[in-house]
């Protein structure tokens, strides 16, 4: 038999969203039990990775209010994030950022005291709540380290969750594979959030890390919750070269420019969109742009495999500045690009980095499924639509964390527990299949081989710029890509920490995610936010204002559309 | 540029399942002057043997997931490039910690020390939300920043000449994050921290061997805060000292 523990609230994930839920739930309810399962310990989540910033209206501001940061988001979004749900964040979005302030995040400081924020791209003030150029690391150890506050929550650590457990139209836990010792365990309970964030690793060339490989997502759509508006994934303007390490949008709100190959500062000189707005534009446009002047011939070609780069110029801010407000751009320039930007600029170029699509939720985070949850980068809330502007994405996994954590609770506590039994024979069958799985022998095919030949199909037809006909080939390469899936045959048949294993589960939700990305570009023949169709140059409203929905069939995936929540602002035309 | 060159990377492995001790294994890597050691054992995992298990992640220094002894030296590998060493570098396990398998050890330790220390804001009352933001001015946030940056990556851990004798032993990081909220001005929680830090295991364990600030890969400085706090405990205990025999006179 599985071994099995039962909790009231079971969360999968250990970030901001994770770990903002399980305190949120804990304190709607002191009495209720959060089990915390991340497939890795919650500081190494990457919710660590991210720089620059929190987006809220600061309390007091004089230039700023919470209609300008919803009109921002909703502008940023090309008119397809749902508004009553940016409104509700840009209201909670200051309240959040003082609860992290009391629990001793390090936020930069003005010399009064106040806290500091800083400008960011497509936002009309500075709103963008700073802890240097760390916030995502310092908000995650921040969340962490209270978290453990709480006697509630009990962690799951290295626990990765292999399928939900869902009966009768109602998901009562999960599956999770204790990794170091390979057994099996069923983690019931009668709420389940998601929070497991982006899969950044479907492309080659990305910001994110290792473990950023769609869980959640695949957990969903395997159940047939659909995934929504997955076509938009974001594309960030300021990668290093190789590596697709992350310099900070902060690097351009606190001053930075891009330069051409001719030290021509190409988005003031020529017409992108963005206007006055220049290097703080919206990343989707930026990134446009960048491609555009090495399509140009105005790049930079840099040795090997590297390729062709536009350079981001830091050096006019001077050494003070650069150390006191962006010592991580300092440090990741130097070690991982030899590049000192004190003195030289830095090479860059767009770098995959969002997912603004996920599972479809609604504002509570609910999903098609009673009990189902999720919030973050994994969900679709419908906060980002066609492209999420930079720091409404931390601030997003504490207001929908929190939101779901706080929904679930409720549920959990208004909910008796179903009969256990169907539940518990998913978890032995998932058992019995991974045990199966390990060190099996079938063709010649290996999990890298298939992982690198999903990232080459999958930046092929679905780059920064796109075309049906190469969207038509991802489409079918990831179909053919899941049948070379089945001929992987993996060596390591040890239980303890096989990481063959878990890679090659990874390998299924990449391919999962990839097919949802894939079938939802291929339908929607305009250009909005992210997607920039060369065969659809135009935004189109009359036809696609509307959000993506693809769902999980036996058959292939099943595309449809539902309906934006529009609000007072209506769709035009978006120019800086 | 300089070219492609192949190097020896010699790894620890152990699979419990099977191995009765930790044996070395021997891979030649066709290494690229930019790789750092993770990118190296990535390739063993992707191209020669995808039975090596290790932990990584974020590949920029900053999860802390991908610590390890390289040539004996505690090593965040993501940072640390091949460039530095010869033609044959040994990769083995983070010293000091039980290894769970390969290169992979355990943290369970750690996460109980990091409990211990209370490494959270503790305060009386505790604020609303509707009070906002609390006052901190730039220099109140200098005194506690540095000890807020580390990574929970475990070097420390492993160079640490206390740590390798004396089990119970707090440790460098998890002393310092307690140290970092005694200094954070909206903390009130130090009587509490400093009663553990005084415990058997504390901090008057650390021989200032400063190892552990030698090897942090973001320059937290452990072995300052150790010596930081031992100053604080003295004073605490001192006043508490004064105090209590005030209040025995009265």
């Amino acid at each position: 038999m599985v071994d099995v523990v039962r909790h009231d609230v079971v969360i999968v994930g250990g970030g901001g969203a994770g770990l903002r839920a399980a305190i949120a739930a804990v304190e709607a309810d002191p009495t209720l039990s959060v089990a915390l399962v991340s497939k890795v310990y919650p500081m190494r989540s990457h919710t660590v990775s991210a720089e620059g910033g929190a987006a809220a209206v600061p309390p007091g501001a004089v230039d700023d209010s919470l209609e300008k940061h919803a009109y921002d988001t909703v502008k940023g979004s090309d008119f397809l994030g749902d508004q009553p749900v940016i409104q509700y964040f840009v209201e909670e979005a200051p309240k959040e950022l003082i609860r992290l302030e009391h629990w001793g995040c390090p936020w930069s400081r003005n010399a009064d005291g106040t806290v500091a924020t800083r400008p960011f791209g497509g936002m009309q003030t500075p709103r963008t709540w700073y802890a240097t150029d760390k916030v995502g690391f310092h908000m995650l150890h921040t969340l962490f380290q209270h978290s453990l506050r709480f006697p509630g929550i009990v962690r799951y650590d290295e626990h990765f969750v292999t399928k939900l457990l869902v009966d009768g139209g109602r998901c009562g836990g999960v599956a999770a594979l204790d990794v170091r010792t390979g057994e099996m365990r069923a983690v019931l309970g009668r709420a389940v959030i998601l929070t497991t964030g982006g899969a950044g690793k479907v492309w080659p060339f990305t910001t994110n890390g290792n473990i950023k490989t769609g869980d959640g997502m695949a957990l969903a759509y395997r159940e047939g919750v659909p995934l929504e508006d997955m076509e938009f994934v974001q594309y960030h303007p300021t990668g290093l070269p190789g590596t697709g390490i992350l310099i900070t949008e902060a690097a351009r709100g606190e001053g930075g420019t891009l330069l051409n190959s001719e030290g021509e500062r190409f988005l003031t000189t020529r017409d992108y969109g963005v206007g006055t707005k220049a290097e703080l534009g919206p990343r989707d446009m930026i990134s446009r742009a960048i491609l555009q002047e090495i399509e140009a011939g105005r790049g930079i070609s840099l040795p090997g495999k590297l390729g062709q780069y536009v350079q981001l110029d830091l050096r006019h801010l001077g050494r003070g500045k650069l150390e006191a407000r962006l010592p991580f751009v300092l440090e990741l320039s130097r070690t991982y690009a030899g590049v000192d930007p004190v003195e030289q600029p830095i090479p860059i170029r767009p770098v995959l980095h969002y997912m603004m699509g996920g599972v479809d939720v609604d504002i509570d985070g609910l999903t098609a499924i009673g009990g189902l949850y999720a919030a973050g980068e994994v969900a679709c809330v419908s906060l980002n639509g066609a492209n999420r502007l930079g720091s409404n994405s931390l601030t997003e996994c504490l207001v929908f964390g929190a939101r779901a954590g706080v929904h679930a609770s409720r549920l959990a506590k208004d909910t008796s527990a179903g009969g256990e039994a169907p539940l518990l024979e998913q978890a032995q069958a998932e058992g019995a299949r991974l045990d199966g799985l390990r060190g099996r022998k079938r063709g010649g095919e290996t999990v890298s081989g298939v992982r690198h030949a999903l990232n080459q199909a999958m930046e092929a037809g679905t780059g920064v710029y796109r075309e049906q006909a190469a969207m038509q080939k991802a489409v079918a390469d990831v179909a053919e890509l899941s049948r070379r899936y089945d001929d992987v045959s993996l060596s390591d048949t040890s239980k303890v920490f096989n990481t063959e294993l878990t890679a090659m589960l990874e390998l299924r939700n990449l391919l999962d995610v990839a097919e949802a990305v894939a079938t939802a570009a291929v339908n929607r023949k305009e250009s909005r936010g992210a997607h920039a169709c060369r065969d659809f140059p135009k935004r189109n409203d009359q036809d696609y204002l509307h959000h993506s929905l693809v769902s999980w069939s036996p058959s292939g995936p099943r595309f449809s559309t539902k309906p934006v929540a529009l609000g007072v602002w209506v769709p035009e035309e978006r120019k800086y | 540029m300089a070219e492609t060159q192949t190097k020896t990377i010699v790894v620890t492995r152990f699979d419990p399942d099977r191995d009765e001790a930790p044996r070395q294994q021997r891979y030649e890597v066709p290494v690229e002057p930019d790789w750092k050691i993770l990118d190296a054992l990535n390739y063993i995992k992707d191209e020669v043997d995808p039975t090596l298990s290790h932990r990584w992640s974020c590949r920029m220094a900053v999860c802390g997931s991908c610590g390890m002894n390289v040539n004996g030296e505690p090593k965040l590998t993501c940072k640390d490039p091949v460039t530095g060493y010869g033609d044959v570098i040994e990769v083995a396990p983070l010293a000091n910690f039980p290894v769970i398998r390969d290169l992979v050890t355990e943290m369970e330790g750690f996460m109980e020390r990091l409990q211990k220390v209370k490494p959270f804001i503790l305060r009386a009352k505790e604020l609303a939300v509707e009070a906002g933001p609390t006052r901190q001015s730039p220099a109140e946030l200098d005194d506690y920043r540095q000890f807020s940056m580390c990574i929970n990556c475990m070097l420390c851990y492993a160079a640490c000449p206390v740590v390798a004798n004396e089990p119970d032993f707090l440790g460098p990081a998890a002393i310092a994050l307690g140290h970092r909220y005694n200094l954070d001005t909206r903390d009130q929680g130090q009587g509490e921290r400093n009663e553990i830090f005084r415990d058997d295991g504390g901090i008057f364990s650390c021989s200032f061997a400063n190892e552990c600030s030698r090897v942090c890969p973001k320059h937290v400085d452990p072995a300052g805060a150790i010596q930081q706090a031992k100053l604080r405990n003295v004073i605490d205990w001192v006043t508490g000292l004064v105090r209590r025999r005030e209040e025995g006179v009265r």
